[in-house]
């Protein structure tokens, strides 16, 4: 009996089951809290066509700007992408597309997703190319958009730690968009830190309930920092 | 003399008030930081999740899992809390953070604003300016008066795709403070030593007067 044990073995397990055309949505805000082995595992895989939905696209040889050389995805929904010269290079191309979307608005998409919520009103993007082709509608004499809810074949998150039933707890700001995104997948696959026994966390500190993962993996990190500002000490 | 980058923030920073939850944009707007008054309290927002950014860490308490929105390492503050993207964007889309500086390419007499895309060139993408400036109810746009060629960023129309429609009221340029209302830009107060002829000049849109400008101190 595997019961609501989550834990799986090999990053191969954890990913088994992607096939070329599913959509990811992945969790992490640039390369903070980005689960970088699964990441690396896709790109192993080789799986091609993918719709990717992530704040940001990695940089040139880390995190999604991984996928990008092979031409694994096919289109990212993501708030910014400016850290990478291979993603210019297909943006500008025409082979990659791009849908740019606020980031308010793709965080909620994965919340709507993930509770069921088919879209929703929002004023964020009222009069601007995000309105385009967007139903509006006035509330209370203001201009709101709507905005569907993403849902995605597979989500991939990074947490800090984990029980075996895959209830979560995510570390300081490499939360971001991770527990929206454990919700919004088919599967949720989620890579952390440290496994530890049912019973050891704290219930009222889980952020987020293993109802939502799927799978989940060990796996050590090299957390890359994008931009390493420090200060002299007593400054 | 027009005002450098930091007297732009040192005169945005008079404007916090005790108390005030604050989210400050990439560039001059993160420089406000540096400014805040000392017999004041304020609190950063930074939209990646964390309300109570502090200062860069040294090189002992550098933390990869601790970055703000412009993926810098940070420290957090006293007090400080962390939350998920869709619960950061619920206090800026909520109206619950009290000022928002931000930066643009273009602000015209109508309260729009453009500062995310300009066509043809590489695209980067709005991250949470678009819903800062929807979600926000006080927010300052800290730019240039104009362009290194001389052409006003102060317009009737905002020539570039808007990131928000009609929801800026308050500008610092390096030249002059300017409020936005009834379809007009109001001159509130001009950088040391610019002359009203010079800012009359450099902004295209409809530019209201007073008798009395007051030149702003340092």
């Amino acid at each position: 009996m595997a019961g609501f044990n989550k834990v799986v073995h090999s990053y191969q397990e954890a990913m088994a089951g992607l096939i070329d055309g599913m959509t990811i949505i992945s969790g992490g805000f640039g390369l903070c809290g980005i689960p970088e082995n699964l990441i690396a595992e896709i790109k192993r895989k080789g799986t091609k066509n993918l719709t990717l939905v992530s704040n940001n696209c990695g940089v040139d040889n880390f995190g999604l700007g991984l996928l990008l050389p092979d031409r694994q995805i096919k289109k990212i929904v993501a708030s910014y992408v400016g850290e990478n010269a291979e993603f210019e290079k297909q943006m500008m191309s025409g082979e990659l597309e791009v849908e740019l979307t606020p980031q308010g608005t793709l965080a909620e998409k994965m919340r709507a997703g993930g509770a069921g919520i088919p879209a929703f009103y929002t004023a964020t993007g009222v009069g601007t190319p995000v309105a385009i082709g967007k139903d509006e509608r006035q509330f209370h004499g203001r201009d709101y958009i709507l905005e569907e809810a993403i849902t995605g074949d597979f989500a991939i998150v990074k947490a800090w730690k984990a029980d075996r039933f895959g209830n979560l707890v995510f570390k300081k700001t490499a939360r971001n968009f991770n527990p929206m995104a454990a919700t919004a997948g088919k599967i949720t696959v989620a890579e952390v830190e440290e496994i530890v026994e049912p019973g050891e966390l704290d219930p009222d500190e889980i952020h987020t309930p293993g109802i939502y993962v799927n799978r989940l993996i060990q796996g050590t990190f090299e957390k890359r920092i994008e931009q390493r500002t420090t200060r002299t000490s007593g400054e | 003399m027009a005002l450098s980058r930091d007297q732009i923030a040192q005169r945005v920073a008079r404007e916090l008030q005790d108390g005030y939850y604050v989210n400050l944009g990439i560039g001059i707007p993160t420089l406000v930081a540096n400014y805040v008054p000392d017999d004041i309290a304020v609190m950063l927002q930074s939209e990646n999740g964390l309300l109570g950014m502090g200062q860069f860490p040294t090189e002992a308490e550098l933390d990869a899992d601790l970055i703000n929105a412009g993926k810098q390492t940070v420290t957090m503050t006293t007090g400080a809390s962390i939350f998920d993207s869709a619960e950061s964007f619920a206090m800026i889309r909520g109206g619950h953070v009290d000022l928002t500086v931000l930066g643009a390419f273009e602000v015209d007499v109508n309260g729009n604003i453009a500062s995310y895309m300009i066509p043809g060139k590489l695209i980067k993408g709005m991250g949470g300016a678009m819903d800062l400036v929807a979600g926000a109810d006080n927010i300052i746009v800290t730019m240039t008066h104009a362009s290194k060629h001389g052409e006003s960023k102060l317009l009737t129309n905002c020539s570039l795709p808007l990131t928000g429609k009609g929801c800026i009221k308050k500008v610092l340029t390096d030249l002059a403070f300017i409020e936005i209302k009834s379809g007009k830009f109001h001159l509130l107060e001009r950088a040391p030593g610019v002359t009203l002829e010079e800012i009359i000049k450099l902004t295209e849109g409809e530019l209201v007067v007073p008798e009395n400008v007051p030149e702003m101190q340092f």
